[in-house]
C-alpha cells in the first residue's frame, strides 16, 4: 500500500512533487520536503536497522540529529555514504538507502545471536576474555573487528568537490527557531553583519512542528514573515541546511554546509557538494533548542518506539501518522500535545504519565479529547520484536522503584516517550562554558563562559515560546551592541497565549516485572551501542564510578550521536547508584564536532592537484620538455637526471657526472633557499648565527657558513656574500629555507630585539643557472662579453653585478662540484631565456644539463657535505672534520657554549670519513651499517653508518661517506658491513676527498 | 582478585552479573607508604605494578588527581613499536613492545595488544634515506624489520593511494608493532597493582612535596600529608609543574596533541600506517573507528584541546592518502597535553633531591612503553640505582650533550 501512514492533508511536504527512492531494494514514494525517516514511516517501514553490539532491530527513534538507530547506508559506489541519519536526510528522486550492520538482511540477521547471547556479553565482556590461548587473540580480533564498525566506507575516490569559506560577522546566531530567529531580528535590524545557521532545511525549528500562535499567527506564518524580513537585508546571511561544528578559542567556529545533498548526486562537480564555513565571530548567540530525553524503560529499542516530540514533528511537519494505537509514555506535559495532535490525526492514544497526579490546562484538553490517562503509571513492557504489538502497563510504587499493581496490556504499535528536556548545551560547552544543574529542570544549563557568547531560548532552559521569544531578541540587542552597533534593541515583545509547563516526575529507570537485568528485558540507555541500565549498575559495581570511565567502559555516549539523547540519563542513574547528586557524578566533556562532519568538506580546496601545490622553478618546462625525471625535496620539483632515450638512472647519473667533469654542466639551482638580510646590525647577526667570522667580509666577496642549533649541532650550510655595505645574501639549503628564515626572526624578534637588521625570503625572486667545469668561462665569456671573466679580477668566492644574456644578473664564483663554477641570478621572470641562452652558448662546448643525482656524485667526490644527508642534527663541526670554520676569536655564536659541553667535546664521536669498498663495482646501500664484528645473526654492535653512497665515474669506483665511531682515528682501518640480503662487504675508511685532492680545479 | 576468563563471564552470567568483585578498591590515603607514585596514568599505575610485583615492595601509593587514566594515557592513538634509530630508545621501546607481547595474560586484563604490523612510508630520496638507515639500525639491534617496495605497500593496504602528491617510494615495516586498547592498560595495571595491595587513591591532587636537607619525606595532597621516603613522580604534561613545587626546573615544554576518530565503519585498514611527508598517520580501531592524528599545535599550552588548524592540515593528508575517506565523517577530536624534551626522548632520572624520581618527556610518543617504562622505573626506584635501560634517560644529559636525538635523525633539510 501506497504511503499508507500518510494524513491526507497538512505538513509542509510539497504534495505537488512525488518523490521515488529505495530502500533495502525496495520502492517507495514520498514527497518532497521529506526526510527518509519520514517517507520510511509514511510507507509503513519501521524496522530500519540494526544496534551495534547485539544487533537488535532497530527503528526510527527521533526526528533530527541526535538519531542513534535509524543509520543508514546511503548511496552506492564512489557515492556511497555510511552511517547517515535517515532523520537528517533529505529525500530526493532516485535516493537509495540500505539497511547497514545486519547479513544477510535487515530482517533476518545472523548477527542478532549476539542477543541470544547477551546475557555473556555484558558492558566491557572483552576485558576479561579472549586471552586464552594468547596466541588466539589476532583471530578472535579478526572475528570482532568483522562483527563491529556499522557501514561501509567507499573504495573509491570521491567524484564530488568541496570548498572552503573564511568569514568574519558582528554577530553569529546558531539555531533558526524562535529564539534565533527573534536574536536574528534583533541584530540584523541594528545594521550589526549577522549570520544565521540552521542545520534543518529550513528556519523554524520547534514552530514547524508545533501550533501555538504568535502575535495570532501561525507559527508557521510568522516564521515565514520573520525569514522575509531577514532576508530583505544585505547585512543578514541566512544558511540553513548548515551545522556548526566546533566552537573554538576566541570565537572562532567552524559549520558545515550540505550545498547539494538534498539534490542527490550531481552531474555537474563545479558546485561544491558541501561548504565548509570557517567563521570568526564579534558575538555570538547560541540557540540550539533543547533535545528530548527518552526514558528508561523496559524494551525501550523497539522498532516504534520514538520520541514524543519526534512523532508530532511527524504528524505536522511530515504529515505522517506511523501508528493507528499508541501510547504516549511521559512525565511532563510537552507530550501531552503529541497525544492530542495524535488523536486529532485520528489515532486511538493512550496516555501513561508518570505523574500520580498530573493536572494542568493540557491535561484537561486530553481528557476532553477523549484520550485515556493511566495516572501514576509506567510503560513495563513491549510486546513485540521487530515492531510493537502491545504495550505493557502497571501503576507504579510512590518511590518508583516497584510496581504497585497488576500488569495490563494495551494493544498499540507505537510507543512515544518524554522524560523532559535537556538543553543542547553541547556548544556551549564546547566554548569552554562552565554548566550547571538545574534541579527544577533535572538538567545540565548553561553557566558562564570566558568567550563573548549567550544562550537563548531552549538551550538555555528556556522552555516556554514567550520566554524564548523575548530571550533571543534581548539577547541578538545586547550581542549587536556589544558588536558596536549602539542603536540595537530588543524589538517589541510578542504576544503568546500559553500554559506555564507544569512539574515533572523523574523515574530513571523504570521497574518492570522482574529486577533490573534479570529477565529478558532490557533497558536502553544508548541506543547505538547497546548500553543498558544495567550495565551502569555493571560499572559501579566493578569501580568505574567516575562519568569517564563509566563511559569508556560502557562505551555510553561513543555512538555516532555521541549521547545526544543518553549522557544525562546514565549520570543520573549512576548518581542514583552512587546515592550522589548528578553534578558530584560529573558532567562529560563534549567535544567537537557537533555533528559528525564530512573529511572531504574540512580538507576543502586543498586536494588533489590543490594538496601541496608544488613548486616549479622558472625554467621547470624546459626539464619537462627535455625528459627530466623529478623528485621532490620539500614542496619542490626539481630535475633529477636527464636520461637519454634507452638510459636508465645509473647510466644517465655516469654520462652526466663525466661530461660536467670533462666540458661544462648547468644546473638548475633555482631552488636553494636565498634570503636577503639589510640594516646596520647585518654583520653582527651573521656573526650569532654562523661559527665562522664575518665582521671582514668585503663587498662582492662570498664566504661558506655553518649554522649550528643551541646544542652545538650543524642545522644548516651555505653561502652569505656581501652585496653592499650592510647588505648580504645568504643561502640556505632548499629544504631548509623556511627554517633557517624561522630561526633568523625567532632570535631577532625574542632575544635580539635590538639589533637593526631586517630579513626577506627572496628564494622565489631569482632563477639561479649555475655553469660547472673546465668549459665553464668560455661559455660565460660567450653570454657575458662585459664582464670581467679573469680569475684575477673575479676569483673564486667572488661575485659580481652585470649583464648575462642581456639580463641583469648577479654571478657568484662558488662551487658546489670542485670545479670551475658560476652560480648565475637572475631576476625570475628572466631565468627561462638565461637558461635558454646559456644552452645555446654552451652548444659549442658540449654543455651538460644535470639534475640533483649528478649533483649529489660530484659534491661526494669532492667530500662536500649535505647537511640533513651526511649530518643528521647530532653532529658537530668537528664531528664534520670542520675545525677551520669554528672561529676561537669570537665571542659567541649559536652553539658556542654547548660544543663544550663534556658529551659534545668528548673524543670518539661520530666522524665523517669516506669509505672504499673492497669491490671498487659495489655500491653501499646508503643506511648500511659497520659493525665491529659480523654475527651469524643480530645483534650486532655497530660503529657507523653510511650517509652517502654512490658510483663515481670520475674516480671510476665507488664511494661513500660515512659516520663513524672515532672515524678520523681509524683511517686506513678496515670494517664490515652486513647486509639485510645476507651480503657482508668489507670496507676501508679514507679521507672524504675521492677527486682533485688539491682543490685545484675549483680555484682555476 | 578473582580471574577473569570466558569460564566466569559464564558462571557470572548466571547470577546476572551481580557478584562481579571491583576491579580495584577505593581507599583512603594511609599516613605513610614505602613509595608514592604521583599520577595514575599507564606509566604511573606500571610502575607500582611492578614494584609490588617485581620488587617486593607492597606499601606502594598511586595518586591521582583526576580518574585513572584520564591524562594522556586515556587520549592516545595506542600507535605500539619498537622501530627507533638509536640504540638507547631501541633498548628501552623494545623491552617494553616485549612486555606487551605477554600483558594480557600478565595482567588478566585483555589489553587488546594487536601486532597488525606499522608501516612508515617514504615519499622522496629523504625519506627512503631515513629508513634505509633506521630498518638497519633496527635490525642490527634484532628488532624485526623490512623494506617494503611500493607495490608491497598497495598490497598490505590496497586503498591507499600510492601515485599522489607524493608518491610513496617504499616503506619500512615491523610487524610486530601495532596498537592496543588504552583505558585497558590503565585499568589492568590498576586491578592487578590493587591486587598486590597497591592503594589507588583517585581525586587527590599532590599541592607539593615535603623536602628535609635535600631529602623527600613526603607530599603534601588535597586529602592530607603522606609520608614516604621515596617518590616517584609520573604526571606527562604537568611534570615541569611537580618540578617547581621540588624546587628545580625540568626541561620540558608541554604542547597539545590533537587526534580524532571517524565513525566506525567495517573493516578498511587491518595496519597502522605513518607519514612524515605527507604528514598523518592513520589506524583503525577494534570498533571500526578510524583512528587519526598528526603532529602538535605550534602553541605551549596546559589546555587540552586544540586549535583547528592542525585539524584542518590533517585532513588534505588524510585525504591525499586515503581518497576513500574525504565522505566519511569525523566524529570525535580531542587534544592532550604532551611533555616534550629537546631530544624528544623521555626522562628517567633522579634528581636534585634525594629519593625523588621523575619518569616523563614521553611527549607524543610514550603509550607505547608502559610496560617497558613502568617496569625499569620500579626496578630503579626500588635499588635506588637507575636501572641500566633507563639510564641513558636521565636528566643529566642535558647538561652533558648526551642527547638522545631521535627527531634530530629523521626531521632535517636536504
Ligand atoms: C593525542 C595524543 C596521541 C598520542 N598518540 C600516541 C601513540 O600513538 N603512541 C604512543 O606511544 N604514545 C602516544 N601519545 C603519548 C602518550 O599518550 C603518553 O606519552 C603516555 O600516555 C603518557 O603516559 P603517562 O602515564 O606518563 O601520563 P598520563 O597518562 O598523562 O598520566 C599523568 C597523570 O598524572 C596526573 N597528575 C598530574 N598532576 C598531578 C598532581 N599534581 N597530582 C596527582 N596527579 C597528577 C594526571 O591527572 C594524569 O592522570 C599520544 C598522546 C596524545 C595526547
Amino acid at each position: 500500500m501506497a504511503q499508507k501512514n500518510r494524513l491526507p492533508d497538512g505538513g509542509r511536504i510539497d504534495r505537488t512533487k512525488p518523490v521515488r527512492f529505495q530502500f533495502n531494494g525496495k520502492r517507495y514514494d514520498g514527497f518532497s520536503g521529506d526526510t527518509l525517516a519520514a517517507a520510511l514511516l509514511a510507507n509503513g517501514v519501521s524496522l530500519v536497522g540494526r544496534s551495534f553490539k547485539y544487533h537488535r532491530p532497530r527503528g526510527i527513534m527521533t526526528a533530527g540529529s541526535e538519531e542513534p538507530n535509524a543509520l543508514v547506508q546511503l548511496g552506492t559506489g564512489a557515492r556511497t555514504e555510511p552511517n547517515i541519519r535517515a532523520t537528517q536526510a533529505e529525500l530526493f528522486d532516485g535516493l537509495s538507502a540500505d539497511s547497514q550492520n545486519c547479513w544477510p538482511s535487515v530482517g533476518f540477521d545472523i548477527g542478532a545471536i549476539n542477543s541470544v547471547m547477551s546475557k555473556y556479553l555484558p558492558a566491557g565482556f572483552y576485558y576479561k576474555t579472549f586471552m586464552w590461548p594468547a596466541s588466539l587473540w589476532m583471530t578472535y580480533e579478526h572475528v570482532i573487528r568483522n562483527a563491529a564498525g556499522l557501514g561501509k566506507g567507499p573504495t573509491e575516490s570521491d567524484p564530488d568537490r568541496y570548498a572552503q569559506h573564511h568569514t568574519a560577522c558582528d554577530v553569529l546566531i546558531v539555531g533558526g527557531g524562535p529564539s534565533g530567529l527573534a536574536a536574528a531580528l534583533a541584530a540584523g535590524r541594528s545594521g550589526a553583519r549577522t549570520i544565521l545557521v540552521d542545520e534543518q532545511s529550513e528556519f523554524g525549528g520547534w514552530l514547524l512542528t508545533d501550533d501555538t500562535e504568535i502575535d495570532g499567527m501561525a507559527p508557521t506564518d510568522w516564521v515565514a514573515n520573520t525569514v522575509k524580513e531577514l532576508a530583505g537585508l544585505d547585512n543578514v546571511t541566512l544558511l540553513p541546511r548548515t551545522t556548526v561544528s566546533a566552537y573554538f578559542d576566541h570565537n572562532f567556529l567552524t559549520a558545515a554546509q550540505r550545498v547539494t545533498d538534498h539534490l542527490g548526486p550531481q552531474e555537474n562537480t563545479k558546485t561544491p557538494r558541501q561548504r565548509f564555513w570557517k567563521i570568526r565571530a564579534k558575538q555570538v548567540v547560541l540557540a540550539q533548542g533543547s533535545l528530548e530525553r527518552p526514558i528508561v524503560f523496559a524494551d525501550n529499542d523497539r522498532p516504534g518506539v520514538m520520541l514524543a516530540g519526534a512523532l508530532r514533528t511527524y504528524i505536522n511537519r511530515y504529515g505522517v501518522l506511523p501508528g493507528r494505537e499508541i501510547v504516549v509514555f511521559t512525565n511532563n506535559d510537552s507530550a501531552y500535545r503529541t497525544a492530542i495532535d495524535a488523536k486529532n490525526a485520528g489515532a486511538v492514544v493512550h496516555l501513561v504519565d508518570l505523574r500520580p497526579d498530573p493536572d494542568n490546562p493540557v491535561v484537561h484538553q486530553a481528557r476532553q479529547a477523549g484520550i485515556q490517562i493511566h495516572e501514576g503509571s509506567a510503560v513495563v513492557g513491549i510486546k513485540g520484536a521487530k515492531s510493537i504489538h502491545g504495550v505493557e502497563i502497571a501503576p507504579l510504587s510512590e518511590d518508583g522503584k516497584s510496581l504497585a499493581g497488576p500488569t495490563f496490556v494495551v494493544s498499540a504499535s507505537l510507543v512515544a516517550m518524554s522524560s523532559g528536556w535537556n538543553p543542547s548545551v553541547h556548544l556551549f560547552s564546547q566554548s569552554r562554558g562552565k554548566l550547571r544543574f538545574d534541579d527544577a529542570l533535572t538538567t545540565f544549563v548553561p553557566d558562564h563562559t570566558p568567550q563573548k557568547t549567550r544562550s537563548a531560548g531552549a538551550c538555555n532552559g528556556t522552555f516556554t515560546l514567550a520566554g524564548c521569544l523575548a530571550e533571543g531578541m534581548e539577547a541578538g540587542a545586547a550581542a549587536a551592541k556589544d558588536a558596536g552597533f549602539d542603536s540595537a534593541i530588543a524589538g517589541p515583545s510578542h504576544v503568546v497565549k500559553e500554559d506555564a509547563p507544569g512539574s515533572m516526575r523523574q523515574v530513571w529507570t523504570v521497574p518492570t516485572v522482574h529486577p533490573l537485568g534479570k529477565g529478558t528485558r532490557k533497558h536502553f540507555l544508548d541506543h547505538q551501542n547497546d548500553v543498558t541500565a544495567a550495565d551502569v549498575h555493571l560499572a559501579a559495581r566493578e569501580g568505574y564510578l567516575s562519568v569517564e570511565h563509566l563511559k569508556r567502559y560502557t562505551t555510553t555516549g561513543m555512538g555516532t550521536d555521541q549521547g545526544k539523547t543518553s549522557n544525562v540519563n546514565a549520570l543520573a542513574i549512576m548518581s542514583e547508584i552512587r546515592s550522589a547528586s548528578i553534578p558530584e557524578v560529573g558532567t562529560t566533556t563534549f567535544r567537537p564536532p557537533y555533528t559528525p562532519t564530512t573529511y572531504g568538506a574540512m580538507a576543502g580546496q586543498g586536494v588533489q592537484e590543490l594538496f601541496e601545490q608544488y613548486r616549479g622553478t622558472a625554467m621547470h618546462d624546459w626539464h619537462v620538455n627535455n625528459g627530466a625525471v623529478f623528485e621532490d625535496v620539500g614542496d619542490w620539483k626539481r630535475a633529477r637526471y636527464y636520461p637519454k632515450p634507452g638510459e636508465d638512472m645509473d647510466e644517465a647519473v655516469r654520462r652526466e657526472c663525466k661530461q660536467a667533469r670533462e666540458t661544462v654542466g648547468i644546473m638548475d639551482a633555482s631552488t636553494l633557499g636565498k634570503i636577503d638580510i639589510q640594516g646596520p646590525d647585518a654583520a653582527k647577526l651573521l656573526n650569532m648565527v654562523y661559527t665562522n667570522a664575518w665582521s671582514a667580509l668585503k663587498p662582492g666577496r662570498a664566504r661558506y657558513g655553518l649554522m649550528l642549533n643551541e646544542h652545538g649541532m650543524v642545522f644548516d650550510d651555505g653561502v652569505t656574500t656581501c652585496i653592499g655595505e650592510n647588505h648580504y645574501h645568504m643561502t640556505t639549503t632548499t629544504g631548509g629555507a623556511a627554517r633557517v628564515l624561522n630561526w633568523l626572526e625567532e632570535w631577532l624578534q625574542t632575544e635580539w630585539p635590538d639589533m637593526e637588521v631586517y630579513c626577506t625570503s627572496v628564494t622565489e625572486e631569482w632563477a639561479v643557472a649555475t655553469l660547472s667545469g673546465p668549459k665553464a668561462r668560455e661559455v660565460m665569456e660567450a653570454v657575458a662579453p662585459k664582464m670581467a671573466l679573469d680569475p684575477q679580477t673575479f676569483p673564486f668566492m667572488a661575485m659580481q653585478e652585470g649583464e648575462v644574456a642581456g639580463l641583469p644578473a648577479r654571478v657568484f664564483r662558488i662551487s658546489f662540484t670542485g670545479d670551475l663554477s658560476y652560480e648565475i641570478n637572475v631576476p625570475a621572470r628572466y631565468g627561462m631565456a638565461l637558461w635558454e641562452a646559456l644552452m645555446e652558448a654552451g652548444r659549442p662546448h658540449g654543455i651538460v644539463p644535470y639534475g640533483t643525482e649528478t649533483m649529489h656524485v660530484l659534491r661526494a667526490e669532492k667530500g662536500f657535505i649535505i647537511v640533513g644527508q651526511d649530518s643528521d642534527g647530532t653532529v658537530t663541526p668537528y664531528d664534520l672534520d670542520m675545525d677551520w670554520i669554528v672561529s676561537k676569536k669570537k665571542d659567541d655564536f649559536l652553539g658556542k657554549r654547548s660544543l663544550t659541553r663534556t658529551d659534545t667535546a668528548r673524543p670518539g664521536r661520530k666522524q665523517l670519513v669516506g669509505l672504499l669498498t673492497e669491490d671498487p663495482n659495489f655500491v653501499l646501500p646508503e643506511g648500511a651499517h659497520l659493525v665491529k664484528e659480523v654475527k651469524p645473526k643480530p645483534p650486532m654492535d655497530t660503529i657507523g653508518h653510511v650517509t652517502s653512497s654512490y658510483f663515481s665515474p670520475n674516480a671510476g669506483r665507488s664511494i661513500a661517506l660515512a659516520l663513524v665511531k672515532d672515524g678520523l682515528n681509524l683511517k686506513g682501518s678496515s670494517f664490515q658491513v652486513p647486509l639485510m640480503s645476507g651480503h657482508v662487504e668489507t670496507v676501508t675508511i679514507t679521507d672524504t676527498i675521492f677527486f682533485d685532492k688539491e682543490g685545484e680545479r675549483a680555484r682555476g | 582478585m578473582s580471574k577473569y576468563s570466558i569460564f566466569s563471564l559464564i558462571r557470572n552470567a548466571g547470577s546476572y552479573h551481580e557478584n562481579w568483585q571491583r576491579a580495584w578498591r577505593s581507599p583512603d590515603p594511609q599516613p605513610e607508604y614505602e613509595v608514592v607514585i604521583i599520577g595514575g596514568g599507564g606509566h604511573g599505575l606500571a610502575t607500582a605494578y611492578y614494584l609490588a610485583k617485581e620488587c617486593g615492595i607492597r606499601r606502594v601509593a598511586v595518586i591521582e588527581k583526576g580518574w585513572l587514566g584520564g591524562g594522556n594515557t586515556g587520549r592516545n592513538t595506542t600507535i605500539v613499536r619498537s622501530n627507533y634509530l638509536l640504540d638507547e630508545s631501541a633498548g628501552i621501546y623494545e623491552h617494553s613492545v616485549k612486555l606487551w607481547e605477554g600483558l594480557s595474560q600478565e595482567l588478566n586484563f585483555n589489553v587488546m595488544f594487536s601486532q597488525r604490523g606499522l608501516l612508515h612510508l617514504a615519499h622522496n630520496v629523504h625519506d627512503m634515506q631515513e629508513i634505509g638507515r633506521r630498518g638497519n639500525a633496527i635490525w642490527l639491534n634484532g628488532i624485526d624489520s623490512e623494506f617494503l617496495t611500493p607495490e608491497q605497500v598497495k598490497e598490505m593496504v590496497p586503498l591507499m593511494n600510492i601515485n599522489g602528491r607524493y608518491p610513496v617510494l617504499g616503506a619500512l615495516l615491523q610487524r610486530r608493532g601495532g596498537t592496543a586498547r588504552h583505558d585497558a592498560v590503565a585499568w589492568g595495571y590498576a586491578r592487578a597493582a590493587d591486587a598486590l595491595g597497591v592503594d589507588i587513591i583517585q581525586n587527590c591532587e599532590v599541592t607539593g612535596f615535603d623536602i628535609k636537607n635535600g631529602v623527600v619525606q613526603g607530599v603534601r595532597t588535597t586529602r592530607g600529608d603522606i609520608k614516604a621516603k621515596r617518590v616517584g613522580v609520573v604526571t606527562a604534561g604537568h611534570s615541569t609543574v611537580m618540578a617547581d613545587m621540588a624546587g628545580f626546573r625540568m626541561p620540558l615544554e608541554s604542547l597539545p596533541l590533537q587526534a580524532m576518530v571517524s565513525e566506525p565503519i567495517k573493516p578498511c585498514i587491518d595496519t597502522v600506517i605513518m607519514s612524515n611527508a605527507v604528514h598523518v598517520y592513520v589506524s583503525q580501531s577494534d570498533k571500526g573507528e578510524l583512528v587519526v592524528g598528526a603532529g602538535t599545535d605550534a602553541y605551549i599550552s596546559y589546555a587540552q584541546r586544540g586549535g583547528f588548524d592542525m585539524m584542518e592540515h590533517i585532513m588534505g593528508p588524510l585525504v591525499e592518502l586515503f581518497p576513500f575517506t574525504s565522505r566519511l565523517r569525523m566524529l570525535r577530536q580531542w587534544g592532550g597535553i604532551v611533555d616534550v624534551t629537546v631530544d624528544r626522548s623521555p626522562i628517567l632520572s633522579k634528581t636534585p633531591v634525594e629519593g625523588l624520581y621523575f619518569n616523563c618527556g614521553w611527549g607524543t610518543g610514550g603509550f607505547k612503553c608502559t610496560p617497558g617504562s613502568g617496569h625499569v622505573f620500579a626496578h630503579s626506584i626500588a635499588n635506588g640505582e637507575m636501572h641500566p635501560i633507563a639510564a641513558p634517560f636521565s636528566i643529566d644529559r642535558f647538561n652533558t650533550g648526551a642527547l638522545i636525538d631521535e627527531a634530530a635523525a629523521a626531521a632535517v633539510a636536504h
